[in-house]
């Protein structure tokens, strides 16, 4: 059973937002890092880029596999998790406590297009 | 096996001041490189006697497994024998030193040979043109896409840029349609493993005018003839697409069946898997694409000269050797063989589609899976047993598959000894897991951290140098 | 009904239909469609036994025709150590597969390794991959690379001085993936940093390709090109003669971002045009943005030291329709060739070759200019290949030399390109001056 947390919002393709006030703290839920296995790499994008919802801004890559990063939200880049650049192990330690990007949110009303923990979780278990 | 040599870097053996080559002596007169032409640091490539590297490299080949040294059961790459005759007609020495560009008039012998091994493929595909010009399999993918692209584009229809693929499809499919930019689109296997006729006619309704081709292979990634192949290819050619024949699996189909006689527009061969030319560790190979009449106009240009024409040089020399007679048995004794094998461990190993396969068929793992023995266990305790692993984890449909292809050369006798060595390993994995779980014991290195070589790659010597010294 | 690749008795198939579930061979295909069945026989002759197959290739061998090779453009005559075929026929090197198991291929995994570290020395690089399929396809490669490494941009630029082979191979790429090339204009034989320089200005370049040394022979002067290409966000390609590499400026000391080209003037034999090798060489920030195999330095579980192929991620297998390229079989026993070549010649031996190349080169276009029939179409720098026009009938003068048993250069334009390797003697030369001059 992947760990799944209240209060945060899940897209489909198993990314998480947590929201800070007028930011996001977008990462990859428990659910994916598990499947993934090993975390190797994490492509992330730069400061200031932009990110839209529904697209790729970056990928994780364990040896077996290549994720592609879905935004769950539009906005813009203010910070990325650098930790993640010589430890990206972290991930699999804790997906949620290890994000990847944190965006200045454009439009929170995208927030609405996700889903809640328990949608999420049932969404998993399918 | 001289144990002290193993495991060295030639650059580990490397001493200054020694040389392993001649060379003629320079009798030019004064001809010094400018400086300013001339690189800062030189490189650093090994300085090593005659002997010394060629013991380095027969050492490193003794760590090393070929089709010569025992069963190579991988399924999807057709480790057949690989004549010795081949090797020695393509060491001729005269075709040897002839430079591509050279007149064609000083080498009708090549030009003779390209159209006879043309002519030999045309048969035996029933197609019309071929091209030598791809490099490999995937090569010829990419051209034969590229051909698709190029004939659309040609009769103006430019919104041709999506193909179809089935969902078992080699991850070469759609990474050859990106690299020709174009999309690729999946249609579902059904229950019996073989394209969902349904799926596919929604797919054609729903994308008609933009389908620029279907991709596939026949028989299909699990080793099933795609029995509706003539309905598909229909289906295909009244939306205006063409059919695209992946020839990796041809091999079941010297004897049984024809690509063109299927309804296939456009095919890549596998030299290196159907006609018998050596793997290499990873090439060379040759993958020459062909098409039927009318589609040659749309060859693209995708390598200056003839391909690999010294890999083609050794098809040749095997078709030759076949002949008509005793190349229409390729077929059905491959097809054979992995039947026997299919039947001989369906039940010890979970057979998720049990129907007549081809030349290859795949196992879903072992039967009891309580035992938490995995594919990847079962595919390195094989080598302890002294045999190549089949494939694992391909095709994607199923959670451990393991893909067997013995070809049609093995006797009965080394099928048996595979047959007995896997119950075996079936039996291990109940008696004593951990045996298997830690697999392989008896090989020059054990299994290796795969997630520290893709976590901080260390990809040159002087990268290892490096670390060394931190 | 026996033959020596089946092993198969007609025991053995009784017993083996049986086991299979069919009375004879034909029913295997029971599933296969009457009308799509194939029957009879191909439209083949029939097997042939050895000897047979022998004296076939050897009628055909008689009707080529073996040439004393001054012709260059890409491919070059150069000395083959009598190691190497010995060595490269061992069948563990032979016959193997791609060394996707690891514990059984550290052989194959050693000299993969050895080859990248190699190639990455030789060009002036951070990393090497394990072989492209030749140099024109690598650049192409390189040319893909630099399109997706950047934002949005897919115009790349190409020097007027290329392999008009190479450029065709970079055409046919570029019309699929929707690249935009531009072709440089060529100044006195060679490209301009400032034409580079006004281009970049303009906006939405990808990379630059430069060739060196250039289609004329030239080696060119890069100064200033990595510069002006990072500067605008772009990327630098240099596709370099891998044997010229041991002397010449690299294109890592040139500040390039990737390094191409094709590895057989490092002693493969030309054998009408493959199998060669092409390299292909980054920085390290690249990595994971190169096309093809990788082999990487790791641990086993005996804590030994082992190489296994390495950010597989990137690959075909993994990413699909994602992947970096669509390459599986590259050339790898070609890279073995190349791994003991560059072993055996190393260090000295390598620059030793180089240098009686330009020696030779330089003789020979000193001698043609002396006939003073002859004149370089272009006062530049050349290494072991240059480009000459003649004040007669070329297309004349190359039948003659054909005639006289010599592949007097190649017919480029409207005069002669010329290369001359370590494996040409004075007296070829020589003789080759004497005909020139008639």
């Amino acid at each position: 059973m992947s760990k799944v947390i209240e209060g945060l919002y899940y897209s489909e393709s198993h990314e998480f937002v947590r929201v800070d006030g007028g930011y996001g703290f977008v990462g990859i839920t428990d659910y994916a890092q598990n499947a993934l296995g090993n975390v190797v790499y994490v492509d992330m994008p730069e400061v200031d880029d932009e990110v839209t919802a529904g697209e790729e801004f970056g990928a994780v890559e364990s040896v077996k596999a290549a994720s592609d990063l879905i935004s769950p939200v539009s906005g813009t880049v203010v910070e990325i998790n650098e930790a993640l650049e010589d430890q990206p192990e972290l991930i699999n330690q804790d997906a949620f406590e290890n994000w990847i990007i944190k965006v200045e949110l454009s439009n929170k009303s995208e927030l609405d297009n996700l889903m809640d923990a328990k949608t999420y979780a049932s969404f998993c278990e399918k | 096996m001289n144990s002290r040599l193993y495991g060295n870097l030639i650059f580990e053996l490397s001493k200054e001041g020694r040389k392993g080559y001649s060379l003629p002596r320079n009798n030019f007169g004064d001809y010094e490189i400018p400086a300013s032409m001339q690189r800062a640091e030189e490189a650093q490539l090994p300085e090593c006697d005659e002997l010394t590297v060629v013991r380095h490299y027969t050492n490193l080949s003794n760590n090393n497994f070929g089709v010569d040294t025992g069963f190579y059961p991988l399924g999807s790459c057709t480790m057949k024998y690989n004549p010795k005759i081949n090797e020695e007609i393509a060491a001729l020495p005269q075709f040897q030193n002839l430079h591509p560009l050279q007149p064609k008039s000083t080498v009708t012998g090549v030009r003779a040979l390209m159209i006879l091994l043309e002519k030999s493929l045309c048969a035996l595909t029933g197609l019309a043109h071929f091209t030598f010009k791809p490099y490999a399999g995937a090569h010829g993918e990419l051209t034969g896409l590229m051909t698709i692209d190029n004939y659309h584009r040609s009769r103006g229809d430019m919104q041709r840029k999506k193909v179809i693929v089935p969902d078992s499809a080699h991850g070469t499919n759609p990474a050859s349609a990106a690299v020709c930019g174009l999309e690729i689109i999946e249609v579902k296997s059904d229950a019996h493993g073989l394209v969902d006729l349904v799926d596919l006619e929604r797919l054609v309704e729903l994308e008609g005018p933009s389908i620029a081709a279907m991709m596939m292979t026949n028989p299909n990634t699990l080793g099933l003839f795609e029995t509706r192949i003539p309905e598909i290819a229909k289906l295909i050619h009244d939306c205006g697409g063409l059919m695209y024949y992946d020839g990796a699996n041809l091999n079941p189909m010297l004897g049984a069946s024809r690509p063109g006689d299927m309804g296939f527009d456009v095919m890549h061969i596998n030299l290196h898997k159907t006609f018998s030319t050596p793997h290499g560790g990873g090439g060379p190979g040759s993958g020459p694409v062909g098409v039927r009449e009318g589609l040659q106009e749309f060859f693209p240009t995708v390598s200056p000269y003839h391909g690999n024409f010294g890999v083609m040089m050794r098809a040749y020399a095997y078709i030759l050797s076949l002949g008509c007679d005793q190349i229409k048995m390729v077929g059905p004794l491959a097809t054979l063989n992995a039947n026997y094998i299919k039947e001989s461990l369906k039940d010890v190993y979970e057979l998720p589609i049990d129907t007549m396969c081809c030349h290859e068929f795949v196992f879903d793992g072992l039967k009891d899976k309580s035992t938490g023995v995995t594919t990847m266990d079962v595919a390195k305790r094989l080598l302890d047993y002294g045999y190549h692993a089949p494939t694992i984890y391909f095709p994607l449909l199923f959670h451990e598959s393991l893909m067997i292809e013995p070809t049609e050369n093995e006797s009965k006798e080394t099928l048996d000894g595979f047959i007995a060595v896997m119950r075996q390993i079936a039996e291990e994995a109940k008696t004593d897991p951990d045996l298997v779980k830690s697999a392989p014991h008896t090989t020059p290195i054990g299994r290796v951290d795969d997630v520290l070589a893709a976590k901080h790659p260390v990809v040159t010597y002087r990268q290892l140098k490096n670390e060394i010294m931190k | 009904m026996n033959y020596k690749y089946f092993p198969q008795t007609e025991e053995d198939l009784k017993a083996m239909m049986a086991k299979a579930g069919v009375e004879k061979l034909d029913d295997l295909y029971a599933q296969i469609p009457e009308s799509i069945r194939f029957k009879g026989n191909y439209e083949l002759p029939m097997s042939m036994c050895e000897q047979e197959v022998r004296q076939l290739f050897e009628k055909l061998g008689k009707e080529n025709r073996q040439l004393t090779c001054f012709a260059g453009m890409g491919v070059y005559d150069h000395y083959t150590p009598s190691v190497i075929p010995s060595l490269l026929q061992r069948s563990e090197f032979l016959t193997s597969y791609t060394p996707y198991q690891a514990e059984i291929s550290q052989g194959t995994l050693h000299y993969i390794f050895e080859y990248q570290s190699m190639m990455a020395e030789l060009t002036g690089m951070d990393i090497s991959n394990a072989s492209m399929y030749d140099g024109t396809t690598a650049c192409a490669e390189a040319m893909m690379m630099a399109v997706a490494a950047g934002k949005k941009v897919n115009k790349v630029l190409v020097t007027g001085c290329m392999n008009p082979l190479t450029f065709e191979v970079l055409e046919t790429y570029a019309l699929h993936q929707g690249i935009e090339l531009e072709v440089l204009p060529i100044r006195d034989g060679t490209t301009c940093l400032d034409d580079v320089k006004a281009r970049l200005a303009e906006g939405g370049v990808a990379g630059v390709i430069l060739q060196q040394p250039n289609i004329y022979g030239i080696v060119e002067d890069f100064t200033g090109f990595a510069d002006a290409c990072h500067e605008q966000k772009a990327l630098l390609i240099i596709d370099s003669v891998a044997s010229d590499l041991a002397v010449l400026k690299t294109p890592g000391e040139w500040g390039a971002d990737i390094a191409v080209g094709d590895g057989q003037s490092l002693g493969i034999p030309m054998l009408f045009g493959g199998p060669y090798v092409g390299y292909m060489c980054c920085t390290e920030k690249l990595i994971r943005k190169m096309p093809g195999r990788i082999v990487g330095m790791t641990k086993d579980s005996r804590d030994q030291r082992a190489f296994v192929l390495t950010l597989q991620a990137r690959e075909q297998h993994i990413r699909r329709q994602k992947a970096t390229s669509n390459i599986c079989s590259n050339q790898s026993l070609m890279a073995l060739f190349v791994t003991i070549y560059l072993s055996l010649m190393g260090k000295q031996g390598l620059k030793e070759a180089a240098k009686l190349s330009y020696a030779g080169a330089h003789y020979l276009c000193d001698e043609l200019l002396k006939t003073g029939r002859f004149h370089l179409a272009f006062d530049k720098p050349f290494f072991n290949e240059f480009y000459v026009k003649y004040d007669g009938d070329a297309d004349t003068l190359y039948q003659r030399f054909i005639e006289e048993g010599i592949l007097g250069g190649i017919r480029l334009e409207e005069g002669f390109l010329f290369a001359v390797t370590e494996k040409r003697t004075k007296e070829e030369i020589d003789n080759l001056v004497k005909i020139a001059a008639l």
